[in-house]
């Protein structure tokens, strides 16, 4: 079994996002990088998989500029078998049901079985590829999952999934994409030694105008702005009943 | 889990000017030698911070071809102001006759360091050196007879307690047959270094400040690229020197800053709040009015120059850059000393890799860097001895009369942490509080250097003895940590009715200010897990 | 240009999220439907009570308890022939839905809209929150999912036609197994409606358990500062803050916290805050509707013996 493992690099989740007023875009000049929190999660539940015997090969996918291969050389360094880099333009602004068509194109040629991806990149906060990407190719779908089981025979696998209302536990059959939430596994460090080997691990690059796919956006930014903190009128109180009766005046209670 | 090893021709600890520079040099010299740098920001530039006012000749002596190109160099000085703030409001522009001639910044250019140093990083890339950023180096290797052999980097996944965590990942040991130490000012592995080594004998005690900077952004009609503004006087007053800078650089930004020495002799005086007074001084209000802040960062600074400047080559290897003291203390530029330390570095290790004999110190004394830093000596002992003005106006009289040419050598014998007179209430030192516009709190501060450890490990900042900030430190001194850490990381909180000393260790900016001023040199700051501490972007 | 509603079933009511969706819809367009997927015929009643439908479509299957998603995302995307919009409220439920009758659309959804400005702009965060963008579409079909908090809960004043759909069951590779309902002790921090935050002015561990049992009599989840979690009052889940949970709650009372800047990143956005400290200068009262100057004791006290 063949697991694909998409990964994204994104602005570094501690870092504060600063908005470029001139360009109307969030300012990443500079600006520290990492691989989005989640990808790093679905590497390390690959890594396991592949660990436990189960799967033949990790691949790890990302789509971008040339920085990109950063991220997938920290994937490599964690682990991952090979890696490739679809490679864009700079000033291409992909949007999740693009990213789905490219995946899936990688998908098919690639014949695997089962896609491990984050349940969401932090820099948009969109939650929508891996769902997207299992409508284009009809593969079975296990979102926001915490806990991951691959069947003894290898064909199905069982996944709890973290909902509003608690935890659902599904039967994939394969071929299956699951997204993953925080709770899964804690990834490990791509430690100093993985780091220098990881260079010699294989990368494949392949240019994405080559695939063919219509990337022309279908949203547009139209501006952005620092939500920032502001701050509020605020009332004075002096007694806990004032406070319930103000309370329930709000309607919060 | 093994630790592994491997092992290259040189090893490099640290990604600022110094180190990098040493290892461009090295490759360029002979392109077959393996060189490995490691860098324990989470990125080369991420720790670094400096005003600054770059001498870009060095940068062109590296790379006669590509500096031109080098991006950073972007906005030369246009003009240069020095003010005498004798007051809250008042000042005195200091003509420019009157200047001492170690300010005069014509032909530099107002640069980001940060920035200046990822792009040596990639020079250092192309030219085959091996870059590990998030990687501290965490000790130093020696075999049997005492040379260093290379460094050991730190295991990763270690929770509070000193346990293994599910993510525990043993560091690694890089051995090499040079290993060159440039950590910046106050290197924890320098200080060892120095220490076994005994680099220092017949130096005199190495001298610090803590600089801090913010960088804002302003209205446009507030701002002239090129612009240098230096201050000295208030906030500072009696007890305690530096001064202040003011660098109008590109994309409407403005690098403000305070350098405040660590002689400082009043254990009430906090150099964080210092420089939110500064500020709101009107030289300095001026320019930041209806600006926004965007970056804040503090920095120790070395700069006892050459009279403390440590033995650069020992058994093994080189400590360089302000990690050795390297800075011209008369111009408070330190970035082309460290870039010149490592070129030099570079050319003597190459030299004895290949077996050719050969004497750093003759290099070093045929050098312009020693040149330099020679003419420089008595600037801030001066300063030290005699306080501010008398050292100011010898300084002068040295550098624009004499030409730095007297035959004199003034010392200052006193370290640092030694300075602190006893607490006393009668000179205690009150600090409005922030303003919210101009000055500002510290964790507000801190929110914009990005800093961030992970949170369960163990402290990095280790007390020798764990009573004593509570002992000695507070019955003497009212524990100071709790004033000159920039980052609030030392409270004397109340925990249960009794006082407890709180160590804030993941706010750390890596300044290593507690190391170096804590008066019962107790704290030792050790590298925390890779890839922790500020986040500098720009400075 | 009519609007479908895809709701959101808590057995048989409707979930608070899906009402938000109809008033988000009502801005876009005169006639809104509501699409119910269910096993159960009998719960078209409470949809038809919404204010705001016009028609109720109703499917009903008995495959479609614990539905898979591969199914009911088909069944939608059959169902959208003219409609212009396709509109839920932001939950796990509509995001594990939603995205994928987009891909069968061929339409980019917008998640998590927080404003409409026209019928094809919108409001919606990114970063966590941090920075909020105007997004316009060139879509044909809108598909987005709407933040729950950012708009009025449509009422029970309605009376929709029901309409019932047949609909052929496509084969799913997937199966439910199980559904292990939170045990609501005390809700989760993230999700929570009422929040009482503790922070280093509660002093020990012991103290803190005042915050707990406030928590209990609001029904509120137990959040703390980082100071709170460092000094050992309690564990790190319950750490709010840049490096602890993002959360926005209806109310959020925040009791002996001084309010610095990394606390505040991950509570901004709650509805309403209150501040219990003693310290009038604290940064935390500028963001409080409510501020109440006094020994956080006095006040926990007083509060956990008011009678309600
Ligand atoms: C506020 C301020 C203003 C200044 N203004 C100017 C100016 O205007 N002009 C000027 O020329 N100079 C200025 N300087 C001085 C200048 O910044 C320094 O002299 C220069 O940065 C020294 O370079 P370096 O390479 O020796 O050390 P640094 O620049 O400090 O670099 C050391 C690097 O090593 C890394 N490191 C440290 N320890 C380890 C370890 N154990 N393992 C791995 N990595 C490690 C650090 O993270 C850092 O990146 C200023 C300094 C300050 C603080
Ligand atoms: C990288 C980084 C990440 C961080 N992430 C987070 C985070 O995610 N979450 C977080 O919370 N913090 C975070 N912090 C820490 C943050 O900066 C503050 O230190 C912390 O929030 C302070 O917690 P506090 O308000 O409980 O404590 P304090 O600041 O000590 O405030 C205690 C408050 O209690 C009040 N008080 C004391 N006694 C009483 C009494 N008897 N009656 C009434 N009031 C009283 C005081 O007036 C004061 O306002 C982070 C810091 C850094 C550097
Ligand atoms: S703990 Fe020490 S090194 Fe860290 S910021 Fe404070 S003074 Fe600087």
């Amino acid at each position: 079994m063949k697991i694909i493992i998409p990964v994204k690099r994104v602005l570094d989740p501690y870092t504060q996002a600063r908005v470029n007023k001139q360009t109307q875009q969030v300012d990443l000049t500079n600006a520290k990088m990492a691989m989005n929190p989640f990808c790093e999660i679905a590497v390390e539940e690959a890594l396991t998989i592949k660990e436990s015997g189960s799967a033949s090969e990790t691949i790890a996918v990302s789509i971008g500029t040339d920085k990109t291969v950063d991220t997938l050389r920290t994937a490599l360094a964690m682990g991952v078998d090979r890696a490739i880099f679809i490679k864009t333009d700079s000033e291409l602004d992909l949007q999740p049901l693009h990213v789905a068509k490219i995946l899936a194109n990688i998908i098919k040629r690639e014949e695997a079985e089962l896609v491990i991806m984050g349940k969401q990149a932090v820099d948009n906060d969109n939650n929508q590829t891996g769902q997207m990407l299992s409508g284009l190719i009809d593969y079975s779908l296990g979102t926001f999952i915490s806990k991951f089981d691959l069947s003894a025979d290898g064909t199905s696998v069982e996944v709890c999934r973290e909902i509003d209302s608690g935890i659902e536990t599904r039967q994939l059959g394969l071929p299956a994409i699951v997204t993953v939430d925080l709770r899964l596994n804690e990834p490990r460090y791509a430690s100093l030694p993985n780091i220098m080997k990881a260079r010699s691990k294989p990368m494949e690059t392949i240019e994405l105008s080559s695939l063919g796919i219509d990337t022309s956006p279908r949203i547009k930014i139209v501006s952005v702005e620092e939500s920032g903190t502001k701050d509020r009128a605020s009332k004075q109180i002096s007694s806990a009943e004032e406070l319930f009766s103000e309370l329930n005046q709000m309607g919060v209670l | 889990m093994e630790r592994e090893s491997i092992e290259y021709d040189v090893v490099i600890v640290g990604g600022g000017p110094a180190g990098l520079a040493s290892a461009c040099k090295l490759k360029q010299i002979n392109p077959n030698l393996s060189v490995c740098l490691l860098e324990k920001g989470s990125e080369i530039g991420s720790h670094i911070l400096s005003g600054a006012v770059f001498e870009p000749k060095t940068l062109f002596d590296l790379f006669p071809e590509d500096a031109k190109d080098c991006p950073t160099l972007k906005t030369p000085v246009a003009k240069d102001d020095l003010f005498w703030l004798t007051g809250e409001n008042k000042s005195i522009k200091v003509p420019s006759l009157l200047m001492p001639k170690s300010l005069h910044n014509k032909g530099n250019y107002i640069i980001s360091l940060g920035e200046l140093c990822q792009w040596i990083s990639e020079k250092a890339m192309e030219l085959g050196v091996d870059i590990f950023p998030g990687f501290p180096a965490q000790s130093y290797l020696k075999d049997e007879s005492g040379r260093v052999i290379g460094i050991s980097t730190g295991d990763m996944g270690i929770d509070k307690e000193g346990n293994q965590k599910g993510t525990y990942t043993p560091g690694m040991d890089i051995l090499a047959k040079q290993t060159i130490f440039a950590e910046g000012a106050r290197g924890h592995l320098g200080k060892q270094l120095i220490k076994e080594f005994n680099l220092d004998e017949g130096r005199t005690p190495q001298h610090f400040a803590i600089g801090f900077k913010e960088i804002w952004e302003v209205e446009n009609d507030k701002h002239s690229p090129g612009d240098v503004v230096h201050t000295m006087g208030w906030p500072l007053n009696e007890g305690t020197t530096g001064g202040g800078f003011l660098y109008h650089f590109d994309n409407k930004r403005i690098a403000v800053g305070l350098i405040v020495d660590l002689n400082y002799t009043n254990p009430s005086h906090n150099p964080f709040q210092e420089f939110q007074q500064f500020k709101k001084h009107p030289k300095i209000k001026q320019f930041l009015d209806a600006g926004k802040r965007v970056s804040y960062g503090a920095r120790a600074i070395t700069k006892g120059g050459i009279n403390s400047l440590v033995k650069m080559d020992f058994n093994g290897g080189m400590i360089i850059g302000c990690d050795a003291g390297t800075l011209n203390p008369s111009k408070i530029k330190g970035s082309h000393c460290a870039l010149q330390s490592g070129i030099l570095a570079a050319e003597y290790v190459s030299k004895i890799l290949t077996e050719e004999n050969c004497d750093f110190d003759d290099l070093f004394k045929a050098s312009t860097l020693y040149k330099e830093l020679y003419k420089s000596r008595n600037f801030s002992a001066a300063m030290h001895k005699f306080g501010f003005y008398l050292g100011a106006a010898y300084n002068f009289i040295e550098s624009n009369i004499f030409r730095n040419t007297l035959p004199i050598t003034i010392k200052d014998e006193q370290k640092d942490c030694d300075s602190l007179n006893l607490n006393n209430p009668l000179y205690t030192k009150e600090y409005p509080t922030p303003d919210n516009v101009l000055s500002f709190d510290i964790t507000s501060s801190l929110f914009l250097s990005g800093t961030n450890h992970e949170e369960d490990q163990p402290v990095h900042l280790k007390l020798t003895d764990p009573s004593i900030p509570l002992t000695r430190n507070k019955e003497l001194f009212d524990e100071p940590a709790q004033r000159y850490c920039p980052a609030g990381v030392y409270e004397i909180i109340d925990k249960e009715g009794e006082d407890y000393f709180q160590i804030n260790a993941q706010n750390c900016l890596h300044c290593k200010t507690c190391d170096i001023k804590d008066p019962s040199q107790n704290i030792n700051w050790t590298p925390p897990e890779g890839g922790g501490g500020p986040n500098y972007v720009g400075m | 240009m009519s609007a479908l509603i895809l709701i959101e079933l808590n057995g048989s009511e409707v979930s608070a999220n899906s009402r938000a969706a109809i008033t988000a819809a009502s801005q876009l367009s005169d006639s809104v439907d509501a699409l119910v997927l269910t096993n159960d015929a009998s719960n078209s009643s409470s949809v038809a009570a919404l204010s705001g439908i016009n028609t109720v479509k109703m499917i009903v299957d008995d495959s479609l308890e614990n539905s898979s998603v591969e199914v009911a995302s088909k069944l939608i995307a059959d169902v959208m022939g003219d409609y212009k919009y396709l509109i839920s409220g932001s939950s796990t439920f509509s995001k594990n839905i939603l995205p994928r009758v987009g891909a069968l659309l061929d339409v980019q959804p917008i998640s998590d809209v927080c404003e409409i400005k026209s019928n094809n702009t919108f409001v919606r965060p990114l970063y966590a929150g941090n920075v909020m963008a105007t997004v316009e579409t060139s879509d044909e079909t809108i598909v987005m999912t709407v933040r729950s908090t950012a708009f009025e809960h449509s009422g029970d004043d309605g009376s929709a036609s029901v309409e019932s759909l047949s609909a052929s069951m496509s084969e799913s590779n997937s199966s439910f197994v199980s559904l292990q309902e939170s045990e609501s002790e005390r809700p989760e921090l993230t999700t929570a409606d009422r929040i009482v935050s503790g922070g280093r002015g509660l002093g020990s561990k012991e103290n803190f358990a005042l915050i707990e049992q406030l928590a209990d009599k609001l029904d509120a989840a137990v959040g703390a500062s980082r100071a709170a979690v460092d000094a050992g009052f309690i564990s790190n889940d319950y750490q709010v803050g840049q490096t602890g949970k993002v959360v926005a709650p209806k109310l959020y009372l925040a009791v002996g916290i001084s309010g610095a800047i990394q606390h505040l990143a991950g509570m901004k956005d709650s509805q309403v805050i209150v501040v219990i400290n003693n310290d009038p200068d604290a940064p935390m009262s500028r963001m409080a509707d409510l501020v109440w100057q006094v020994d956080l004791f006095d006040a926990l006290n007083e509060l956990n013996a008011y009678q309600v």
